[in-house]
């Protein structure tokens, strides 16, 4: 292998000359995918599908040459050719045949409440509902590991908010004894799932992952760190309606704690990003999102220029906010202290 | 005797759909469309700082997230009392079209071209694309056609990604941009954004004008018989979106027009006329049949005997309505759609009335885009009233979508939203009368019922989004829609 695993980390981590996923890499994806693509079974729970619709905004490699030379995408409710039982054979065929050998992608949370009728995915053969939860433990206890791509299947997401109305929990929760990568972000930036796979691949062993289960190359840095309106906070410059210059710390912005690379790796091809344009970081890679009012000064927390925070402090307690989560137990679900009464209790927390 | 043809998961569309049709003597005698997902997304929104609302409502749908933001920014608005400044207005339609036109290729190509093209004489057969229905005959595109619809599958997809490149440009990120707010956007204008935005409309224009628009209709002259498959209820509506004047902010006069077509006439359209029924959905009757949103109250019931869908049943002055490129291109009196006469309504009429509506939208980006001005505000500051009521009416790729917001105490304490695919996947209403997708499939013949490619392609032409359409079903709340629509 001409690229070493250092090598790779350092190009991942640079966000890649601050674009994309590099082209340079393609050549090694063919070649660690020359025994075959890997099988993919990419499942979708209690989603909206952006991060599928992100993935497809993959410039190197692009999602041609994702789909044709990186994987082998045998079950996608959004893009494959067969549907109904067809399309269901095909998913467990897959499963059956690479036992412990094909990763199972999962996008979207777990309905858990009233047996978890509120997602459901094709019929058994006497025609009962299949529910997503069933689904996940099926075909995951057959994965040689499962991705959970954007922060609904990592922590709970939006779904996941309180009042939580479905019991949706992240796929840790439901599925216990096989490695899981977390690539959270709401969306997930396409370079965070392809270089996911692109390391699994290349290495044969799963990246370096923090505590919340997501690889350091990616979320190992704070927006605010990196951030385009860095100058502006130094400089005590700080915005007070939308669309004005200036940090925009005081309009809500989570970029103090919230771990992601976008505000130099930017999206969709280099054109922009939350901050640059104007919006305040909204914190969509961390197990808490969504917390409180997106608009509101984060609550209690000071700052200064030297301010620091690592991804093992970021559990902190924000104020009236609580970021819960570690390990099998991850919570997508913070209550703001503006939700009154029982939501402000944790849903579904063992 | 009737057989029972059941397609679950219906693939190739957003969320989770589930189709059944009886077949007796090869035709489709009866159907039933059900969503079989729901989250429960607006009572998430009940208590937080109306503000928070864009946020959580783009989060229903992540293939057409802008309709939502545009729609709540739309609702806030009013119930602020805000108005937006021109390039405010201006940068949300360009926004906004950037996301029609990745919504709109990403339908035709990634979604429903599988129905026709032939990946195995394309040399694609391999997986996600294969395996599929298998019916002779059925995958007619002649070779160099077909490969050519094959090579346009990846160039779309590449075409789609510029066009959410576009959409970054003006909206920060995509999906899921951050500069859609109440007053109007945050992101400013440069020159640079203009020339970047303008480099690539050109470039998606000539794609719409050159590939995508003479592709259906290829299609559509060897699908000619699909000109007459999937006629649906022949009833549209369409609220109108696209304001081009601060006069008028929703855009019911704008780039698409508002109005109805009903039992072949045109006619003007009053939100007032709306009604939900639930006779055939997961909810108890206990508020006695037919009311208007405002009065309707729901208690879920997954066991209710004979319903069938988490979805309600819409209705328009009494009628199932379709909504759509269709109904916006009809009720608009586009020329190229109405001169299709009756076999507009139909699986080719729709995907024919995307893609004129795809090339029209694409022309007048090009003068919006003009019409910026460097230098000039793009968004008004806000207060947050103590109590106010909003509504936001616009049209998302898919439809005539609303958004109704109540803020009581500052904060929001009701949303609701009504949108595109609950209107054409509904199932029946109390008077029994079909929703309009299931209108459609009845009376339709199916070839091979282990093969029902035909129920699919009726299905898939009208785009259907479930994740938007079963967003606002809520377990164990008796009241989400309490809204005056007007």
């Amino acid at each position: 292998m001409a690229l070493s695993r250092r090598d790779f980390l350092k190009l991942c981590a640079g966000g890649a000359a601050s674009i994309s996923m590099s082209g340079f890499l393609a050549p090694f994806l063919k070649e660690a995918a020359a025994a075959g693509n890997p099988p993919v079974i990419w499942l979708a729970g209690a989603a909206c599908t952006g991060c599928s619709v992100s993935l497809l905004n993959t410039v190197h490699p692009d999602i041609k040459e994702v789909l044709l030379n990186v994987i082998s995408l045998r079950y996608h409710s959004t893009v494959m050719g067969g549907a109904g039982d067809l399309a269901m054979e095909a998913m467990k065929k897959t499963a059956e045949e690479n036992n412990g050998d094909f990763f199972l992608v999962v996008e979207g949370a777990v309905p858990l409440k009233d047996g978890g009728i509120y997602c459901t995915v094709g019929e058994t053969h006497d025609g009962q509902p299949i529910t997503f939860a069933n689904l996940v433990q099926e075909i995951g206890q057959k994965a040689y590991a499962v991705l959970n791509v954007g922060t609904c299947s990592a922590y709970g997401g939006v779904p996941a908010a309180a009042p939580n109305p479905t019991g949706c929990v992240p796929v840790s929760e439901v599925l216990q004894g096989k490695p899981i990568i977390n690539i959270p972000g709401c969306p997930a930036h396409p370079d965070w799932i392809v270089g996911t796979i692109a390391h699994v691949l290349l290495y044969k062993s799963l990246p370096e992952l923090d505590k919340f289960g997501r690889p350091t190359m990616f979320y190992g840095g704070i927006v605010h760190d990196n951030c385009p309106r860095r100058q502006y906070f130094d400089n005590g410059i700080f915005a007070q309606n939308f669309s004005d210059p200036g940090c925009l710390l005081e309009i809500g912005c989570r970029g103090p704690y919230a771990h992601c690379d976008a505000t130099y790796r930017q999206w969709n091809h280099g054109m922009n990003s939350c901050i640059r344009c104007g919006g305040p970081c909204i914190g969509c890679t961390e197990p808490g999102f969504p917390d409180g009012p997106v608009y509101e000064r984060l609550p209690e927390f000071s700052f200064g220029p030297q301010t620091k925070v690592s991804a093992d402090t970021v559990g902190i307690a924000l104020g009236a906010l609580t970021v819960a989560g570690i390990g099998g137990h991850l919570i997508g679900n913070v209550a703001s202290g503006r939700i009154p009464g029982k939501h402000e209790e944790k849903e579904g927390d063992n | 005797m009737a057989q029972k043809i059941i397609i679950d998961p219906v693939t190739r569309i957003e969320g989770h759909l589930k189709i059944e049709a009886e077949v007796d003597g090869g035709k489709v005698i009866e159907a039933r469309s059900s969503g079989s997902l729901f989250r429960g997304i607006e009572l998430i929104l009940q208590g937080r700082d109306p503000r928070d609302a864009q946020h959580f409502v783009m989060r229903i749908c992540g293939v057409c997230p802008i309709s939502h933001a545009t729609a709540s920014a739309m609702a806030l608005d009013s119930a602020f009392g805000l108005e937006v400044p021109d390039n405010g207005r201006i940068i949300r339609n360009l926004i906004y079209g950037a996301n029609f036109i990745h919504s709109h290729l990403l339908h035709f190509y990634a979604l429903a071209a599988l129905d026709y093209v032939d990946v195995v004489r394309a040399g694609l057969a391999v997986p996600p694309f294969m395996p599929r229905y298998e019916v002779a005959g059925e995958y007619r595109l002649p070779d160099a056609l077909n490969k050519a619809a094959a090579e346009q599958y990846v160039q779309a997809l590449d075409m789609r990604k510029k066009a959410h490149e576009m959409l970054a440009i003006w909206g920060g990120r995509a999906p899921h941009p951050q500069a859609i707010v109440p007053g109007g956007v945050t992101e400013i204008v440069d020159a640079q954004k203009v020339i970047e935005y303008a480099y690539r409309l050109k470039e998606l224009r000539s794609f719409v004008e050159n590939v995508y628009v003479p592709t259906v209709q290829k299609v559509a002259e060897l699908y000619s018989d699909y000109l007459e498959v999937g006629v649906g209820c022949k009833n549209m509506l369409a609220y109108g979106g696209f304001p081009q004047s601060a006069a008028d902010p929703q855009g019911a006069d704008g780039f698409f027009k508002r109005g109805a077509y009903i039992q072949g006439k045109d006619v003007v359209m009053s939100p007032n006329l709306i009604t939900e029924e639930v006779k055939y959905s997961w909810y108890n009757d206990d508020t006695g049949g037919s009311k208007h949103p405002d009065e309707s109250v729901i208690t879920p019931n997954p066991q209710k005997p004979g319903a069938y869908s988490w979805l309600k049943a819409p209705r328009y002055d009494g009628h199932p309505m379709e909504v759509g490129p269709l109904a916006r291109m009809w009720v608009g009196k586009n020329q190229a759609v109405r001169s299709l006469g009756d076999k507009a309504f139909s699986v080719m009429g729709r995907h024919f009335a995307r893609a004129v509506e795809c090339l029209e939208l694409t022309k007048i980006m090009e003068q919006w885009l003009l019409q910026l001005q460097p230098g000039k505000p793009v968004c008004v500051p806000h207060i947050i009233p103590k109590e106010a009521d909003g509504i936001g009416l616009t049209e998302g790729p898919r439809g005539a979508l609303g958004h109704w917001i109540k803020i009581e105490k500052g904060l929001t304490s009701k949303y609701n939203a009504v949108v595109p695919t609950t209107w054409n996947a509904a199932p029946k209403d109390d008077k029994g009368q079909r929703g309009p997708i299931e209108e459609a499939l009845v009376g339709t013949t199916v070839k091979d019922p282990k093969n029902p490619i035909e129920l699919v392609r009726i299905v898939r032409a009208f785009d259907p989004c479930l994740g938007c359409a079963i967003h606002l079903m809520t377990p164990d709340k008796k009241v989400l829609s309490e809204y005056r629509i007007n």
